[in-house]
């Protein structure tokens, strides 16, 4: 089991990976913000595994239980969800601009237009 | 400290492994397909798959946000966007290497910062030294809600919830603009009416 303490950080650094790959990588504009996203739920990801207590239960006060996971990590990233969305939505509204103003979502094509 | 009082821990770490390689193996996919529409709904089983996760981690309340925000919202706005830009992604010119070494760059440099972060679940963490007893063990008579994550979002820390709204506000009012101007000045001069949604869903 000692192998496994650090597991979840490691799966949430491989989707962290996973999502600065498709920010980079990809022309297409949509694929960018998938990537973007998918970096934030990794970073969700590392602060809720810090919240975690082993044995704990979710943070509802009930007399059965005396043992709680940490609430605080789970309040910033409630708010975290919510800001994601938000800039989400943004970003795909400026990606329907663009596609309104150069007729393609493709970086490659809009630089080249730009170029002209 | 009683962990056995509470259940196995054990079969929790499994189920949390089996999720993880899930989430990996979703967030592959996603990035891998050429098809924008499967992608994004690949992205919505991603969602799903991570508030399964939340639950597994004790955070419900998260939980239910990620599979309504992330898994519902997300998936309607991403659909939205992927009918007004086209479901086909061309294949990139670029050499994807750059984009390789910053990403390996990146989650070695992450991987050698997690070795001095204490292990899953420690309760003597520091994280779960200061504050957090106090709302655990005052909480409830402080603000009379049981649930502590309501209690901090909308008791203790209110103004933070009141930022988080106006930071929903802003974006709001920046799609609208956005989507607004875009259409005005393609269509010469004009009224543009309706909400963000809509309008994209129009185009």
């Amino acid at each position: 089991m000692e192998a496994l303490t650090h597991v979840n950080y490691w799966a949430a650094i491989a989707l962290a990976m996973i999502g600065l790959y498709a920010i980079i990588a990809p022309s297409n504009l949509v694929k960018k913000l998938i990537g973007l996203g998918m970096f934030q739920t990794a970073i969700f990801l590392i602060y809720i595994t810090v919240g975690k207590v082993e044995g704990g239960t979710a943070p509802i006060i009930d007399p059965a239980y005396d043992v709680y996971s940490n609430p605080l990590p789970h309040v910033l990233i409630l708010t975290a969800i919510v800001v994601s969305v938000s800039t989400l939505a943004v970003g795909l509204a400026l990606t329907v601009a663009i596609k309104r103003a150069y007729g393609t979502v493709e970086e490659d094509d809009i630089d080249e237009q730009d170029r002209r | 400290m009683e962990p056995e009082a509470q259940g196995p821990s054990a079969i929790d770490i499994y189920v949390d492994i089996l999720l993880l390689v899930l989430l990996v193996a979703a967030a592959l996919v996603v990035v891998t397909l050429r098809n924008m529409l499967a992608a994004a709904l690949v992205l919505g089983i991603y969602s799903l798959v991570m508030a399964a996760l939340w639950v597994v981690l004790d955070a419900v309340d998260v939980a239910f946000t990620e599979a309504a925000v992330g898994a519902g919202v997300t998936t309607v706005f991403m659909l939205l966007a992927i009918a007004a830009t086209g479901r086909h992604e061309k294949i990139a010119h670029r050499r994807p290497l750059p984009a390789i070494a910053a990403s390996l760059a990146v989650g070695g440099l992450l991987i050698y910062g997690t070795l001095d972060l204490p292990g899953f679940g420690d309760p003597e963490a520091p994280a779960q030294q200061h504050v957090a007893p106090h709302y655990l063990e005052h909480g409830e008579a402080e603000t009379g809600v049981p649930n502590i994550v309501t209690a901090v979002l909308a008791s203790y820390r209110g103004f933070d919830t009141l930022g988080e709204v106006t930071v929903i506000f802003t974006a709001g009012m920046g799609v609208l603009l956005l989507l607004g101007i875009a259409r005005r000045r393609r269509e010469g001069a004009g009224a543009s009416e309706g909400g963000s949604e809509g309008e994209r869903d129009r185009e």
